[in-house]
């Protein structure tokens, strides 16, 4: 084990970069809604059970199903009001068990990247080749299903290795949602050298941990969003931010709270200067227009001038 | 580290459930419903009547609400017998005020221990649906197959003798099931049951002994999920409530298609001095609604099932 995973080096907000985002927009909003699947009696990872109670959890099971059976098309009806195009977070086993989900999303034209295959089935314990299996199997099922190469990872229940994002770069990846140290995107190191990009995620504002860990009030909740908003709006005039909203149909689509998620919606959608963006577009225009920046500018105020991240 | 090859290994990595229970289906794609009198969302109220033993065994977990301090936990024990004592009186004199209909979901001991609540339960006319033994006869997968035919049985010929109706309901304590669970009810002459709370609709569940009717009882909208779990206050108890019952309302206009809100209270919690009159409010609201339809629980079904099979 190691003190720091040695990802990202060191930049204090306000040495952040000038970004524009495209149209001259000073912050790049997106929407991530987590589409996953649970397994009713996964085998038990060593180091984590899937459920609570013995199999079957009915309660836990039930509640996921909920998501795909009632609130994803729920909510997906909410971002099409605003114009909004999901990234989807994907549990790769969705596209074998409900394709008619997959292809809700492909019709709107939605990016899916990689969660892994089962939200029930945990990277802890994988040796490398496992890992780097599981990867493949899931890179492969969005492109076969939805023609999109895969280009973004949150680790399935954000279950990580030490060579999980060298392993996802390796297999093609651009961009990983799994680390939560800045609002700007970063470079981020992995042994191969590529060029790969951190896209801030969010756990603050994402529904699961709001509702479920920290256990908000939905009105809360769409208040979170505002602020968050507002503050990032007003900070990317001095150099492009990104806001991300996490969500899972299973949370934000239920009768008590999706009026709150839509209210902040459209008050962040009226807004001049927000970009209305993708994971991957996010990713794409910081590597074209930020990235070998941003590793110059750290490489100079670290003292060197390595060129790699 | 490796894990053992099973664990990418997808046995029911296929189309629709991982299991043979129900078939998925997405709410929206369904054929609507339409309630008796034209309504649009049918209501059922389920005034959870509870028995918590002193000696819980907790095994395999503590049952929400039991027990929690040492050996006699008197605190707990008392504080439930409230409930049956003080806070179900409360809550029907609230719900008689408004015109709403309760659905009861009865320990079988309470037959035994309180005959006399029973007895004016039944008197009402209104529907009593089994809810295992106690709160401590947990079904779970790790519980026998003889045992917990024997909980089913006790359950149901209790309940049915003392009230003298068919009883043909179930909610399981704490939601939980074991493998069997369905199979034992529908064996039993149960025909729904309301631990699955993956839908907002009832639908065809299947057991070997015929099929069952899910008819989800909402936990996020139980107030013991609420206001004993989230700490939310009684006040947003009701504005949750109230925003779902709205958004139901609301979705059925749009879409001619009929809902349901299902509502779990627990008279030990609601039935408190410092809570019913957020109760009340919750059900002004709810009176004030022309197109809510006040239910027994097997009336849904019953009105389901005529526009189903």
């Amino acid at each position: 084990m190691r003190d720091d995973p040695d990802l990202y080096r060191y930049r204090a907000w306000d040495e952040r970069l000038p970004i524009r985002w495209p149209g001259g927009a000073r912050l790049a909003f997106w929407v991530a809604p987590n589409i996953e699947f649970y397994e009713l009696d996964p085998p038990a990872n060593p180091s984590r059970r899937a459920w609570p109670r013995p199999a079957p959890d009915v309660q836990g099971y039930a509640t996921r199903d909920y998501g795909n059976r009632v609130g994803l098309a729920r909510m997906m009806a909410v971002l099409d009001k605003y114009g909004v195009r999901g990234s989807v977070s994907l549990s790769a086993a969705v596209c074998d068990h409900h394709p008619e989900i997959i292809e809700l999303g492909a019709a709107r034209g939605w990016e899916f990247f990689s969660h892994g295959i089962y939200n029930t089935r945990y990277a802890y314990g994988m040796d490398a080749a496992q890992e780097q299996a599981m990867i493949e199997d899931s890179m492969a099922a969005i492109l076969r299903h939805t023609g999109q190469p895969c280009a973004g990872y949150l680790a399935p229940a954000l279950t990580h290795t030490e060579q999980t994002l060298d392993l996802f770069a390796e297999a093609g990846g651009i961009y990983t949602c799994d680390l939560f140290h800045d609002d700007q995107p970063t470079p981020v190191r992995v042994r191969s050298g590529k060029r790969f990009v951190s896209v801030p995620y969010s756990l603050e504002l994402n529904d699961t941990i709001a509702y479920v860990v920290n256990r908000v009030e939905p009105r809360r909740y769409g208040e979170m969003i505002k602020q968050a908003f507002d503050r990032l709006h007003r900070e990317g005039e001095a150099g492009g931010t990104v806001m991300c909203v996490p969500l899972h149909p299973y949370q934000v689509a239920h009768p008590h709270r999706l009026r709150a998620f839509e209210e902040a919606l459209a008050h962040a959608t009226e807004h001049e200067g927000v970009w209305l963006a993708t994971g991957r577009e996010i990713a794409e225009h910081y590597l074209e227009h930020y990235y070998d920046l941003d590793l110059a500018r750290s490489g100079a105020r670290d003292g060197g001038a390595e060129a790699a991240p | 580290m490796t894990l053992d090859a099973k664990h990418l290994e997808y046995p029911r990595r296929r189309r629709g459930m991982d299991h043979e229970r129900y078939e998925f289906s997405m709410l929206g794609d369904r054929p609507p419903i339409n309630w008796p009198g034209g309504a649009s969302v049918a209501l059922w109220v389920n005034l959870a009547v509870q028995f918590f033993p002193l000696d819980q065994r907790g095994k395999p977990f503590a049952p929400p609400g039991g027990m929690s301090t040492p050996y006699p936990d008197l605190r707990h024990f008392t504080l439930r017998e409230y409930g049956n004592r003080v806070g179900i009186v409360r809550c029907l004199e609230a719900l008689d005020a408004f015109g709403i209909r309760p659905t009861f979901a009865v320990n079988g001991a309470l037959a035994e221990r309180c005959p006399s609540l029973l007895d004016r339960l039944a008197r009402r006319g209104d529907e009593v649906l089994a809810s295992s033994w106690h709160m401590d006869t947990l079904h779970h997968g790790e519980l026998g197959l003889a045992e917990e035919r024997a909980i089913v049985e006790r359950s149901l010929a209790t309940l049915r003798e003392r009230t003298g109706q068919a009883v043909e309901g179930w909610v399981s304590p704490a939601r939980s099931q074991s493998h069997r669970t369905p199979d034992l009810l529908a064996a039993q002459g149960v025909c729904y049951m309301g631990d699955w709370i993956n839908d907002e609709l009832p639908y065809a569940f299947r057991t070997d002994a015929g099929e069952l009717v899910a008819l989800p009882l909402s936990l996020e909208l139980d107030d013991q999920f609420l206001i004993g779990a989230n700490l939310h206050s009684e006040w947003e108890y009701a504005t949750q409530i109230i925003d779902a019952c709205d958004f139901l309302v609301a979705e059925a206009a749009q879409t001619g298609h009929g809902r349901l809100l299902a509502l779990s209270v627990h008279p030990w919690l609601m039935g408190q001095p410092h809570r019913i009159a957020a109760f009340e409010q919750v059900l002004e609201h709810l009176a004030g609604c022309a197109s809510i339809w006040s239910a027994s629980a097997s009336d849904i079904v019953a009105a389901w099932r005529a526009q189903t099979v």
